[in-house]
């Protein structure tokens, strides 16, 4: 997701620069008030981790492997303002010291991958766990969730600014990148639980180090990354929403061939004022492929946390006595 | 691995390399802006920033060879997203020209890494006022990026000679605890980095 140099306008980069650093400077500001001295070089050392995690490969089908990206991982370890942190260091570094990314879509990779992935990803997270419980179970269904949210969340937007940059047109980018990404935020959702539930088992201390002191704070802070991710979504993305673009024009207009071609063949028509805007009707099921496509991750995300995490003891004690006569 | 990230000519010494780092920053932001500034068609202006660098290249006497290794290396990532380029009308020609320019300013980028240190980057991004809690979280980054690959190596070479067979569930299981490990050491040992910071007087 990496976008090089010289496929983003001026415009682009300059709006999603400004977003990106407005962004990491109240993340600086926020984590020099709430982290103490002590927690400094970890933040710097979580930068080499992610880095170095990224670097672990997990095989995939046919012969292929992917890798974790880790911006949930880290918002969950570390906190969100610290997350933006580490990712921004790591892309400033892969950009600088190994040309991965270009100069002048900084910005824009800063805005997609360290403050979009990890701030959505960190919302949703507290988000589910506060509804399904802040057990260890609610928690990872929520990092599952997250992670596969924070993926998709971040592709849509870097689809968003290659459209507007005028690179790609959105009717190619935005399903190339969603579809993709969809696939690859599975991956990542399950890569990332797992670790979580390694760290679980292993150090549940490092898990709740964070999660606990500063909890009013962090509302005014999550409220600001909000504020600038939806600015820059009005920006790089409303401009596509509304006239839908050729590609699926030309699928609505399949559809409503087939529409016709299904009436045709029934023989007769049932409601023959019944005139189904193409379009309209191409919209309505994108979004209600979208909903359920979010909804099936949920719901994988939920069975996926429940094989990982054994029923309490205290309840299948319980249980035991319960079945016994 | 490791080998290509650590950039093994930084510190020769030619007259790219003895130049002040703000002048070869601000050298390469100029280069890099004025190619993705210069019209989609402007072949011209394409052909001479190439000539440049190449004479740049030249002079700062790095191997020929290990710059286009370097620039191979990304160029997959280049074309992975151009390729979407494609899809639109002139999409060749849209394709041709925004892979010119990222390659072009690839080039300029690994020039630029080929023959700073590091250090001397984070020296510049200090005295432009950066915020001293992102070079600190860079600086630290970059120091121990190599370390934690090393240790990540070890642990997956001690994993792979004590597996004798892996099986379809635990190929990602073991990656994952590795993960999961390589993280509670990093943190055990960022405890010991801050006793060592603070024993020599550092503040944030």
């Amino acid at each position: 997701m990496h976008i090089p140099d010289g496929f983003l306008d001026i415009k682009t980069a300059m709006i999603s620069g400004a977003l990106a650093a407005v962004g990491l400077g109240v993340a600086l500001r926020k984590v020099r008030q709430q982290i103490p001295a002590r927690r400094v070089p970890l933040i710097g050392l979580a930068g080499a981790f992610i880095f170095a995690a990224q670097m672990l490969n997990f095989p995939v089908a046919g012969g292929t492997s992917g890798h974790l990206l880790g911006a949930v991982l880290a918002a969950v370890l570390l906190g969100p303002g610290a997350a933006v942190i580490v990712l921004s260091s790591v892309l400033i570094l892969q950009c600088f010291m190994f040309a991965d990314g270009g100069v002048t879509a900084l910005g824009a990779n800063l805005f997609n991958m360290a403050l979009v992935a990890p701030v959505v990803g960190y919302g949703i997270y507290r988000a589910v766990s506060g509804l399904v419980g802040n057990s260890l179970r609610g928690r990872l269904c929520g990092i599952a969730f997250a992670a596969w949210c924070s993926t998709v969340a971040a592709s849509i937007a870097c689809a968003g600014q290659l459209a507007l940059a005028g690179t790609v047109q959105w009717s190619a980018a935005f399903p190339a990148m969603a579809n993709v990404h969809m696939l690859i935020g599975i991956g990542e959702a399950l890569i990332t639980t797992l670790v979580v539930a390694a760290l679980a088992r292993l150090r549940p201390d490092l898990l709740d180090e964070q999660t606990e002191p500063a909890r009013p704070a962090r509302y005014g802070e999550l409220a600001a990354y909000g504020l600038l991710i939806s600015i820059g979504l009005a920006v790089f993305i409303a401009p596509f929403a509304s006239p839908w673009p050729d590609g699926l024009e030309r699928v609505a207009v399949k559809l409503g061939f087939e529409h016709k071609a299904l009436v045709t063949l029934l023989g007769s028509s049932p409601l023959p004022d019944y005139a189904v805007p193409g379009l309209k009707s191409v919209m309505l099921s994108t979004i209600i492929a979208g909903c359920a496509g979010t909804l099936a991750a949920f719901v994988l995300a939920y069975v996926l946390a429940r094989f990982l995490t054994p029923a309490e003891a205290g309840k299948r004690i319980a249980r035991a006595r319960e079945s016994r006569p | 691995m490791n080998r290509q990230l650590l950039s093994p000519y930084q510190h020769r010494s030619s007259p790219i390399h003895g130049l002040p780092p703000v002048w070869k920053c601000a050298g390469a932001l100029i280069i890099i802006f004025i190619i993705v500034l210069a019209p989609r068609f402007a072949w011209a202006v394409y052909a001479g920033m190439g000539g440049g660098l190449v004479f740049i290249a030249l002079l700062s006497r790095i191997p020929p060879r290990y710059l286009l290794k370097r620039i191979l290396c990304l160029e997959p990532f280049v074309l992975g997203v151009a390729v979407l380029s494609l899809l639109q009308a002139d999409g060749l020609y849209f394709f041709l020209s925004v892979l010119t320019k990222s390659t072009l300013c690839l080039f300029s980028m690994v020039l630029l890494a080929g023959s700073t240190p590091f250090s001397e980057l984070l020296a510049v991004l200090r005295r432009l006022r950066v915020p001293a809690l992102l070079v600190t979280t860079l600086a630290l980054t970059y120091r121990y990026l190599f370390l934690l690959l090393e240790e990540t190596a070890r642990m997956k070479r001690a994993r792979q000679s004590r597996t004798f067979t892996s099986r379809r569930g635990q190929a990602w299981r073991s990656p994952a605890l590795v993960t999961a490990l390589l993280f509670i050491r990093t943190s055990e040992r960022a405890e010991r980095v801050y006793n060592a910071m603070a024993a020599r007087g550092w503040r944030t």
